[in-house]
């Protein structure tokens, strides 16, 4: 069956983020050490119970070593659409509230908000605000880098403000399975379920082929379909090179093992004297010294009198995808009389664990920032007293284009994941959590008048602007 | 012996105590020993709960092991966009 729908009926049935309203408290000594700090999160499920005010509660103050934290999360059921997934779910509301406030806490104290951030940033051995204890975590780090950027020195002009924030997300890994075939004139294929959404295939391809020492044009990674492999979980929770990633290392080196085999088979010496190196196995041992090493192509062109075809493949379960954070800073320039504002720099740091395809991290750093800067000046889904959706359409439920946006710039930092066998940490959605409330704090340093609703469209600025005059 | 604690959500299902000491080797012998303790923890343990073992979070894996004086938390399963 298909269904095919169209735009107003996706923007009518499928489901917005939450609309979400948030109180915080916090509590600090003179030096800026945070002692307590309290939430209450209110999210907007729609008819049906869901679990947005769970993780809003959760993600709220996961940035920082805190004491004493309480978050309560409510799942208030309205007469509305049902709310769905949106990249990084319930944690960017959560974080223009917190990152907002820790704006508010360092102005009371007379310290930089950056170094509020760093004072009570997070590191390993910390008890994350949700329960268990950290491992390595990027957030000090993303600090430090923000706090020595070039973008922190640069000079503001008239009517422009600067903000900076933080943000984190759990990413997990899920069930996933992988096939590795290697075809008669040495192509490598793989196939992966985990859907491409941001460059995963490219990614794939360059560990398929470090793992078999062979160049990446070699290596085509394809997406299969259900009839195709094993269950595989959907690509969600920043999982597609973590999960797909860690079971393609383990696909090619059982490959490895195959051709290995063959190799020993190919020139009469036993398996255990063939060591694979740079795409070849190599005969080891002074009795079989003047071998030639034999190619993976070669290698595969004798299959079919070896042994037949030779593949790779792996089940696994990818727990302990590596949680992420990011600091992000973001210059903006509001017009007085209008109210309009735009973003004029923007710079993400984010903790990849170890960068794959560093252009596709970029880009997932870029898209993340991006999507949330329309969320923050102009995205909201608008109701009429009637209950229903006035704006279901693109024409005015606006998203950021090309012209609104400055070149995003992004810095990758790599504090390796422990648990995946490259480093690698989720990278898709952290790079959503932190520009609500950056770009809130850049329109409040920049009009002098706290921002504490988004989207801060044109109209809430000078309503904002109005009520403190 | 491992001791185990619960977040808040969670904590509803298992009269509101925060911590429990368990001997457990594997989260799926976790699981059998709160369920049997905790009827209402029963369903929740079948697809809504992800264990923490020190610091590591498992979501799926009940074969994977616990090691004695382990930190265990058990908080609610995370889903993504």
């Amino acid at each position: 069956m298909k269904m095919v729908m169209s735009r107003e009926e996706v923007f009518r049935a499928t489901g917005p983020t939450s609309s979400t309203s948030v109180d915080v408290k916090l509590g600090a000594k003179k030096d800026g050490t945070i002692t307590a700090a309290h939430a209450v999160l209110r999210y907007h499920n729609g008819a049906f119970p869901g679990f947005w005010g769970m993780l809003g509660a959760m993600t709220s103050f996961a940035c920082y070593d805190i004491k004493n934290v309480k978050s309560i999360g409510y799942d208030v059921l309205v007469n509305r659409p049902k709310v769905a997934a949106y990249r990084a779910p319930s944690a960017p509301m959560a974080a223009f509230a917190v990152e907002s406030s820790m704006d508010l806490m360092a102005e009371k104290l007379g310290i930089k908000p950056i170094d509020l951030r760093i004072k009570n940033a997070a590191k390993e051995g910390s008890k994350a605000s949700y329960g268990p204890t950290y491992g390595p975590i990027g957030i000090g780090p993303t600090l430090d880098a923000a706090k020595n950027h070039p973008h922190m020195r640069a000079k503001l002009k008239k009517n422009q403000g600067r903000g900076m924030a933080c943000g984190f997300w759990f990413n997990f890994g899920g069930q996933t399975c992988v096939d590795l075939n290697i075809g008669s004139d040495g192509s490598v294929n793989l196939i992966v379920g985990t859907v491409d959404v941001g460059g995963s295939r490219a990614s794939l391809s360059l560990i398929v082929a470090e793992e078999l020492g062979i160049s990446y044009d070699q290596v085509k990674t394809n997406i299969g379909d259900t009839a195709s492999l094993g269950h595989n979980d959907m690509t969600d929770g920043s999982r597609g090179t973590f999960s797909s990633g860690m079971a393609a290392i383990f696909a090619a080196r059982d490959a490895i093992n195959v051709l290995k085999e063959r190799a020993a088979k190919m020139m009469d010496v036993p398996v255990e004297d063939i060591k694979w190196e740079n795409g070849q196995a190599n005969a080891t041992g002074k009795a079989h010294s003047n071998m030639a090493p034999l190619t993976l192509k070669e290698i595969a062109a004798a299959a079919a009198k070896t042994g037949g075809p030779i593949a790779g493949h792996k089940e696994v379960v990818a727990d302990n995808a590596g949680v992420s954070f990011a600091s992000h800073i973001c210059d903006v320039e509001v017009d007085p009389e209008t109210g309009s504002t735009r973003v004029i720099r923007y710079t993400v740091i984010q903790d990849a664990g170890k960068a794959i395809h560093p252009d596709y991290v970029e880009g997932q750093f870029q898209g993340g920032a991006a999507q949330g800067i329309g969320w923050a000046l102009n995205e909201e889904s608008i109701y009429g007293a009637d209950g229903r959706l006035q704006n279901p359409g693109f024409l005015d439920y606006r998203i950021p284009v090309c012209s609104d946006l400055p070149f995003i710039d992004t810095q990758i930092l790599e504090i390796p994941n422990p648990n995946h066998p490259y480093g690698v940490r989720g990278v898709g959605e952290t790079s959503i959590v932190p520009p609500l409330a950056a770009i809130g704090n850049a329109v409040s340093n920049a009009v002098g008048v706290r921002m504490n609703h988004v989207p801060m469209s044109p109209i809430r600025i000078l309503k904002a602007l109005e009520d403190a005059s | 012996m491992v001791i185990v604690r619960f977040s808040g959500s969670i904590r509803s299902a298992v009269d509101d105590i925060e911590s429990l000491n368990f001997e457990a080797d594997t989260i799926h012998q976790l699981f059998y020993k709160l369920a049997l303790q905790y009827p209402k923890l029963e369903s929740l343990l079948q697809e809504d709960i992800a264990v923490a073992i020190n610091g590591e979070i498992y979501r799926d894996n009940w074969d994977t092991k616990i090691p004695p004086g382990a930190e265990v938390f058990l908080l609610p399963r995370i889903q993504g966009g």
